[in-house]
């Protein structure tokens, strides 16, 4: 009789524990450039564990680190790298994981669409505005073959607060001094000449209609609009286009000498096939996680994400993270804990 | 209760409101007792919302003010790298391109709203209200990308050259010709601001008497007397609400505006020039706002807008009453 009634109980226990079970939901917040690849994600992971629902708002990178950082959503996900006081003002420690990378690329609007070959110097005079004519006998030097109008340069740059316009002006710090000091680096900087386009639609139909115009969008953009793009010279003093395969090189160039925290910048990374206007994304996940289920959901999408889920970044204009980088990865993973205790299941 | 009585015997022709309004205060039943209080606490809560609004953005944006006081109204440098915060430009931006809106759309809404009232044919009517009132409810994100990709360039191609070969002794019309700009963003308020003085307008001068104009008529005036002293003259007041809606929206419109505005924080006197309004520095900055003095900045801007919109409304609403008052006095 008792054993019979302890049976009816798990039983009706089990039965009434498995729709909660079913519905693990994990919020996160922040950067909207990752946004397509993350949904798709996201949506795929559903298949992998149904028991498992994300719910993404891509608010901006500066929402995210608050959220994240006030506890409001489970994860945060950003485009630059949280800074150190931001990291110390977070409850508890937090961890950032590259999950893809994207490239920025210069785009303009000048008769017959040629491939214009860029340096730092000379992308950095341009928009400090040094350089204000096409065929500047400095473009014209580095342009061998490719005839440059005698037209006034029209720079466009974002007008809104973005991680595409942090990874430029990242970029333009790391190679010009005079950037570095009159500049600096920001979502939002205060720029010495240019007009503001909204968003990159609003950069690229500026440049678009302008003619003698030069501005700077994300390369997924780019790619799908068929805008035409400059190459740029890379450390190693190659002229590179700006591709998915050519971003992957920058973070392989770069995965040497990652630090532990992956707080890294990949603009004018090292490597022969280096794009150098290149950058990582991050997600913002908690080293100690509050929550026993909903970690153990994080730490297990986290690893199929940098994993299985890398092969859709390829067709959402994303470049996948190199290997040496998913090692890394893994073993960052393994020291989400809760209480102590790893999350990760053993492997 | 004399007064009534005046009003009953004296002035037959004169529109006043029936005196049994005074009485009826005195007895109330409960209904009523219950309505005024709901309708009291309805009034009060949007007195409360709009007091809680300031005293929260006052509150939000006090580490900037602390830090700034004057210097943030007077100085023109837009820093949030070094975290130097001028807002002059952007208040500049925000009356500049909504003056320039209203100086195109009063004229034209005003226009369009007397020949919809007065001369056009009657089966014409119906069909072109339906449209302007449609034209008001498309989003302004939808003007803002037409602006980008179809004003814009027109202006570049046509509009500026010609400005500037015709009106180019005028500084305001001198400088590089982007399409974008100031004069971009002014006329693509005005296109938005049309139809809701053009919609107001015509209920206006619709609600005009008909006893007036055929007093003006049988006075031998002609169509346009008629409609300047009989129909414009009463209306006067009602006009200028419709101008204030249409000014209203215009301060605050964000997105068409920072789409074609070009978003340069600068004071230049040219109309090619790029320039910058309070509500297009929040749309485009606050998401990605991460330090704390940045935040202020962004919302003490927010407060300015707040401020401003009060003052020019405090502004237009003396006007009318003392446009108001003009016209009882000429109809005492």
């Amino acid at each position: 009789m008792r054993t019979w009634f302890a049976v009816l109980t798990l039983v009706a226990t089990a039965w009434m524990a498995a729709p909660a079970a079913a519905q693990t939901l994990i919020n996160g917040a922040g950067a909207t450039f990752p946004y397509p690849i993350y949904s798709k994600w996201f949506d795929s992971y559903t298949k992998v564990d149904p028991e498992v629902r994300f719910n993404y708002q891509s608010i901006g990178s500066g929402g995210g680190i608050k959220q994240v950082t006030s506890r409001t959503v489970d994860f945060g996900a950003t485009d630059g790298p949280m800074t150190d006081e931001q990291l110390k003002a977070a409850p508890s420690e937090l961890l950032h994981i590259p999950t893809v990378l994207g490239a920025v690329a210069a785009t303009y609007n000048l008769p017959g669409s040629p491939k214009v070959q860029f340096t730092p110097d000379v992308l950095a005079d341009i928009f400090l505005g040094k350089i204000t004519k096409w065929n500047d006998a400095r473009l014209t030097a580095i342009n061998p073959g490719v005839t440059l109008p005698n037209e006034p340069i029209a720079v466009v740059h974002r007008s809104d607060g973005s991680g595409t316009t942090f990874i430029w002006v990242d970029y333009l710090s790391k190679v010009s001094p005079e950037w570095q000091q009159k500049v600096g680096k920001g979502t939002s900087v205060n720029w010495p000449v240019g007009l503001g386009g909204k968003g990159n639609e609003g950069v690229a139909g500026q440049v678009k209609n302008t003619p003698g115009a030069l501005g700077y969008v994300e390369l997924a953009y780019a790619v799908k609009n068929k805008l035409p793009v400059g190459l740029v010279k890379n450390a190693a003093g190659k002229f590179i286009e700006p591709t998915i395969e050519s971003t992957t090189a920058a973070a392989a160039g770069a995965a040497k000498s990652m630090p532990d925290d992956f707080r890294v910048s990949l603009t004018n990374a090292p490597g022969e096939a280096a794009y150098p206007i290149a950058s990582f994304t991050w997600l913002l996940v908690y080293k100690e996680q509050p929550d026993q289920v909903k970690g153990r959901a994080i730490v297990n999408f986290l690893w199929w994400m940098s994993h299985e889920g890398q092969k859709y970044a390829a067709d959402l204009l994303y470049a996948p993270l190199p290997g040496p980088v998913v090692k890394q990865i893994e073993a960052k993973l393994k020291q989400i804990n809760y209480q102590g205790k790893p999350l990760l299941a053993a492997r | 209760m004399a007064s009534t009585v005046v009003s009953k015997g004296g002035t037959a022709g004169r529109l006043s409101l029936p005196p049994l309004v005074e009485t009826r205060v005195v007895r109330m039943n409960r209904g009523d007792r219950i309505f005024r209080v709901v309708l009291r606490l309805a009034a009060g809560a949007l007195l409360l919302l709009v007091v809680a609004l300031a005293a929260e953005m006052f509150r939000a944006a006090s580490p900037a003010i602390q830090k700034f006081g004057l210097r943030f109204v007077l100085t023109s440098v837009w820093d949030p790298v070094a975290e130097h915060f001028g807002a002059l430009p952007f208040v500049y931006g925000t009356l500049m391109s909504s003056f320039l809106a209203m100086l195109i759309a009063v004229p034209l809404g005003v226009g369009a709203a007397i020949y919809l009232a007065e001369l056009a044919p009657q089966w014409v009517r119906p069909p072109v209200a339906f449209l302007v009132e449609l034209v008001a409810a498309v989003p302004s994100v939808v003007y803002g990308l037409w602006g980008i990709f179809v004003l814009a360039p027109l202006l570049r191609r046509w509009v500026q050259p010609f400005l500037g070969s015709t009106l180019g002794f005028l500084p305001l019309f001198q400088g590089p010709m982007y399409g974008v700009g100031m004069l971009a963003a002014g006329i693509i308020l005005a296109i938005m601001v049309v139809p809701f003085i053009t919609a107001v307008s015509r209920e206006v001068l619709l609600a005009v008497p008909n006893s007036q104009r055929e007093a003006a008529l049988a006075l031998g005036a002609t169509r346009w007397e008629t409609t300047r002293i009989a129909v414009l003259n009463y209306g006067r007041s009602g006009l200028i609400g419709a101008g204030l809606l249409g000014l209203g929206r215009a301060l605050g419109e964000t997105m068409a505006v920072t789409m074609v505005i070009g978003n340069r924080p600068e004071i230049a006197l040219s109309l090619f020039a790029p320039g910058y309004t309070m509500a297009s520095v929040i749309a485009n900055e606050f998401t990605e706002a991460t330090s704390d003095l940045y935040l202020a900045a962004l919302i003490e801007i927010g407060l300015l807008l707040f401020l401003v919109t009060i003052a020019v409304n405090a502004l237009a609403r003396l006007l009318v009453w003392s446009v108001g008052g003009a016209v009882k006095a000429g109809r005492e």
